[in-house]
C-alpha cells in the first residue's frame, strides 16, 4: 500500500493559511491578467479553491468574483471541492464498463454516501471516474490512491475501502 | 473607399466597414441574432455567415471588415441552408413555450425563425428543464430560454461594469450565471435591468407585480393610488405602436383612470419636491462648507452600485430619497391625512421605466410612513401589458391631467427622465435659492445630450459651480474615480454637484423600457421630455403651486425636521461578492 501522500486538509485550519496566501500572490496584486497564476498558487496551498480564497483573490487582484468563478469552472484543473485523504478512481473504460464498472461506481457512491467529483464529509475519500487504466484483463478495475484492484465485486468494496484511514 | 460586390451589386464603403453594414447599403438584410447595435460584435451565434469567393469557409458578417474587390454572397443556397441548421441547433436548446412566454411576439429568436423559414418541428420531449432564478427582487432569469448569445454579459461587464453575470463551465454544460450560481439576488447585481433590455429572448425579465396590483384594484376596501415616472410618458406609446418619442402624458393619466385606479397622481410632483430638498441640501453644503460634491440619489441602480463599489463616497450622496419613495411616503401621510383615508387602506403603486425601483421599494428602511411606503412597482412593459389586458387602446385615449394634490408638475420635473435633467432642474432652482432671483434662460444645454460624461461650469452671480453628469455605470466610474482620487490627494474635489444615472440615456433608457431599445431610441425619448418641458407653464420646480402648498400645509420648509424624517434616507456598505449589507455607514 502506498504511503499517504495527500495533505490532510481537514486537520489544518484553513484560516491560518491566508497570511501565506497573501505572501504567495503579493506579486500579482492589482494585476487581473495574472489571475490564473494566483489561482494555481492558491490551489497548491489549500488543495482546492475554497470560496473564501476566491473572494480573497478577487479583492487582491481586482478581478470580479463572477470572472473568477467563470475561469475556475472552465479549467478542469481547478477544483472547488476539497480532495480527500484518499482518492478512489473507478474505471469506466469500455472493458470495465461492460463488466460492471457502473455498478461498482454506484456501490462506492452508496457506501461512501457521496457522488463522483465530490469528497466525503470526513474528507477521507474523494471519488472520481477514469477512462481505462490499462488493466482491462482485470475488469472491472478501480484504484485507491496508487493501488490497483481488479475484478472488483460489489461485495468486496467495503473490505477494500476499509484498508484506508 | 473600398469597392466590393454583394450578391453582384456593387457597393462603395469606407475602410473598416463590416460586411453587415455594407450589405445594408447594398439593400440586403443579413439576419443576425447575437448582434446588437450598442454592443461590440463578438460573433457568438454565427447566424450572419456569408460566402466570400475564394475563401473555403464562411465568415461572420458582423465582425468581418470588407476588403477591396471581395465578391460576397449573402443569400446563396448554401448560406441559407447553413443558417437554418445553426438556428435549428439553437432552437433545440431553447425551451419553447412561446405562447405563454413573456417575450411572445417580441422575441428576436421567434422573428428569426420566421425570417429564415424554419418549418421543421423541433422535438423537445427530452428537454431537461433547469430551475428558474427568482432570487432577485427585480429580475427573473430563466436558463431554459437562454441561447448563450452573451449580450447580457456584455452589457453587465462592458457598459455597466457591474460584472454580476459571467459564462460558467464549458461545452454542453456552459451556462450564464452569477458567481457561484447562487442567484442574482445573492450577487452584486444592482438591478438596473439592462440585461433584460438587451436579451433577445425571454431569458431575463422583470419580476412582475401585475397580479398584486390587479388584486389591490379589485379589493374594494383598498384605495389604490398610482404615480408614473417622468420617462414613462416618453416610451409608453411605443408599446401601442406609436412612434418612439411620442409624448403620452395625458393619455397615460386617462388610461390609468380607466384601469380603475382610485387616484392617478404623477411622480413628476415629487420630482419637483426632490429638487427643493436636494437643491436646498446642495446650496446649504456650498454656503456652509459641507461635504462636496453632492451626488444625486434618484437612481436606485446607482445607489446600490455606490454602496457596493464606492461606499467611501456615501457621505457625498444626497440624503434626499428618490421621487418614487418621496411619493410613497407622502401618499400614506400627507394624502392620507388631507383625504381622511387610513394609511393602512392605501395601496401605493408606481409605474417606472426601471427594474431597480422594485428593489428600492422593498428596502427595509423605506417605511417612514410607518407602512411600506411604495407597495408595488410596475415597469413600463408591465403597465402596457395590463392596459392591453384591460382592453385599453392608449392611442384612443383623451388627454387628461393627473389628480390633485400630487399631480401638478413643472418642466423641471419632466426632464428628470433624461440624462442631465436632474442637474438642469436643480440648477434652475439652485440659482433662485442662492441669488433670490430667477434664472432667465432656463435651458442649460451643456448638460444635455447623449455624451457619456458631461462637464460644465455654471456661473451663478459670480460663483463658479462645477458640475458633472454621467449616465451608464461604466461612465459613472470615470467621474467617481476622478473624484475619489481628488478627495484622497487633496481632501477636496473640483466638483460641486454630480448627477449619476445608472442607465445609458438616463431613465428613458431604463431597464423597464420597451423591449429591444437601442441608444438612438433612448435619445429620441429624451428629446421628447425636453419638448414637454418647453410646453409647460412653469419650468422651475419652486414655482409649482402644489409644491408651495405642501410646504405651507405640511412640510414647513425644505429640509425641515419633518421633511428630513419623511423625505430623506441613509446608505449602507455592501459586499462585492453577494451584495449584502456589511454595516451601516
Amino acid at each position: 500500500m502506498s504511503a499517504e501522500n495527500h495533505c490532510s486538509c481537514a486537520q489544518v485550519n484553513e484560516d491560518e493559511l491566508y497570511p501565506e496566501l497573501e505572501e504567495l500572490i503579493a506579486q500579482h496584486n492589482g494585476k487581473p491578467t495574472e489571475l490564473i497564476m494566483a489561482l494555481h498558487k492558491a490551489q497548491n496551498l489549500f488543495g482546492y479553491l475554497p470560496k473564501k480564497a476566491q473572494e480573497f483573490i478577487s479583492e487582491k487582484l481586482n478581478v470580479p468574483i463572477s470572472t473568477i468563478c467563470g475561469v475556475i469552472s472552465f479549467y478542469s484543473f481547478f477544483s472547488t471541492v476539497p480532495k480527500g485523504r484518499h482518492t478512489v478512481k473507478v474505471c469506466l473504460g469500455t472493458a470495465c464498463y461492460v463488466r460492471g464498472g457502473q455498478q461498482t461506481l454506484e456501490k462506492v457512491e452508496k457506501e461512501l454516501n457521496t457522488k463522483v467529483g465530490s469528497t466525503t464529509e470526513d474528507r477521507r475519500f474523494s471519488v472520481d471516474v477514469v477512462r481505462c487504466i490499462g488493466a482491462c484483463g482485470l475488469a472491472p478495475a478501480m484504484l485507491v490512491d496508487d493501488d490497483v484492484y481488479g475484478r472488483v465485486k460489489s461485495t468486496k468494496i467495503m473490505d477494500i475501502l476499509g484498508k484506508y484511514e | 473607399m473600398i469597392r466590393a460586390y454583394i450578391n453582384n451589386v456593387e457597393v462603395e464603403v469606407d475602410e473598416g466597414t463590416t460586411i453587415l453594414e455594407a450589405a445594408k447599403k447594398a439593400g440586403f438584410i443579413i439576419p443576425t441574432l447575437c448582434h446588437h447595435d450598442d454592443l461590440k460584435p463578438h460573433g457568438s451565434c454565427g447566424i450572419c455567415v456569408v460566402e466570400i469567393e475564394g475563401f473555403p469557409s464562411m465568415k461572420r458578417a458582423c465582425m468581418t471588415e470588407i476588403v477591396n474587390g471581395w465578391k460576397i454572397h449573402t443569400n446563396s443556397a448554401q448560406v441559407r441552408a447553413t443558417r437554418k441548421v445553426l438556428l435549428e441547433l439553437i432552437l433545440l436548446n431553447h425551451y419553447m413555450d412561446c405562447p405563454t412566454c413573456i417575450k411572445n411576439n417580441a422575441c428576436e429568436l421567434q422573428q428569426l425563425a420566421a425570417t429564415l423559414g424554419i418549418t421543421t418541428l423541433i422535438n423537445q420531449s427530452n428537454f431537461k428543464r433547469k430551475p428558474i432564478d427568482s432570487t432577485s427582487l427585480s429580475i427573473v432569469r430563466d436558463p431554459n430560454k437562454c441561447i448563450m448569445c452573451g449580450r447580457c454579459i456584455q452589457v453587465c461587464t462592458e457598459i455597466q461594469t457591474v460584472n454580476a453575470l459571467a459564462l460558467n463551465n464549458r461545452g454542453f454544460y456552459t451556462s450564464i450565471t452569477d458567481a457561484f450560481d447562487v442567484g442574482l439576488g445573492n450577487s452584486p447585481c444592482v438591478n438596473c435591468g439592462q440585461c433584460t433590455v438587451f436579451c433577445p429572448v425571454g431569458a431575463l425579465y422583470e419580476k412582475s407585480h401585475a397580479e398584486n396590483v390587479w388584486d389591490a384594484i379589485n379589493d374594494n376596501s383598498k384605495h389604490v393610488v398610482v404615480q408614473e415616472a417622468p420617462a414613462v410618458r416618453a416610451m409608453l406609446g411605443e408599446e401601442f405602436g406609436m412612434e418612439p418619442g411620442t409624448l403620452v402624458s395625458g393619455k397615460m393619466h386617462a388610461a390609468l383612470r380607466r384601469m380603475q385606479f382610485d387616484a392617478v397622481f404623477d411622480t413628476n410632483f415629487t420630482a419637483d419636491l426632490t429638487i427643493l430638498e436636494e437643491g436646498t441640501e446642495v446650496v446649504d453644503r456650498i454656503k456652509n462648507g459641507g461635504k462636496l460634491p453632492v451626488i444625486t440619489s434618484c437612481s436606485p441602480g446607482w445607489v446600490k452600485f455606490m454602496e457596493t463599489f464606492y461606499p467611501h463616497l456615501s457621505e457625498y450622496v444626497s440624503t434626499a430619497k428618490s421621487p418614487q419613495q418621496m411619493f410613497g411616503t407622502l401618499s400614506k401621510t400627507y394624502y392620507s391625512e388631507i383625504k381622511g383615508i387610513p394609511a393602512e387602506n392605501i395601496v401605493s403603486v408606481s409605474v417606472m421605466p426601471c427594474t431597480a425601483k422594485k428593489f428600492e421599494c422593498a428596502r427595509p428602511e423605506m417605511n417612514d410612513s410607518s407602512f411600506r411606503d411604495v407597495d408595488y412597482v410596475l415597469t413600463t412593459r408591465e403597465i402596457a401589458r395590463m392596459m392591453k389586458e384591460a382592453g385599453i387602446d392608449l392611442r384612443e385615449m383623451p388627454d387628461e391631467p393627473a389628480d390633485n394634490p400630487m399631480g401638478e408638475y413643472t418642466g423641471a420635473a419632466t426632464i428628470f427622465g433624461a440624462t442631465g435633467g436632474v442637474m438642469e432642474a436643480a440648477l434652475r432652482s439652485a440659482y433662485f435659492l442662492i441669488t433670490g432671483k430667477e434664472l432667465e434662460d432656463v435651458d442649460i444645454l451643456p448638460v444635455r445630450g447623449m455624451k457619456g460624461v458631461k462637464e460644465a461650469e455654471i456661473d451663478i452671480n459670480g460663483m463658479k459651480l462645477k458640475v458633472a453628469v454621467a449616465h451608464g455605470l461604466g461612465n459613472a466610474r470615470i467621474i467617481l474615480d476622478k473624484v475619489s482620487e481628488q478627495l484622497q490627494n487633496t481632501g477636496k474635489s473640483e466638483y460641486h454637484f454630480i448627477e449619476i444615472m445608472a442607465c445609458p440615456g438616463g431613465c428613458v433608457g431604463g431597464g423597464g423600457q420597451p423591449w429591444g431599445s437601442d441608444m438612438a431610441r433612448r435619445a429620441r425619448r429624451g428629446e421628447t421630455l425636453f419638448q414637454e418641458d418647453k410646453s409647460l407653464p412653469f419650468r422651475r420646480s419652486h414655482e409649482n403651486p402644489s409644491i408651495k402648498a405642501i410646504y405651507e400645509k405640511y412640510l414647513e420648509k425644505p429640509n425641515s425636521e419633518k421633511a428630513h424624517h419623511l423625505l430623506h434616507t441613509h446608505y449602507f456598505k455592501r459586499s462585492k461578492v453577494d451584495g449584502r449589507i456589511i454595516n451601516d455607514t
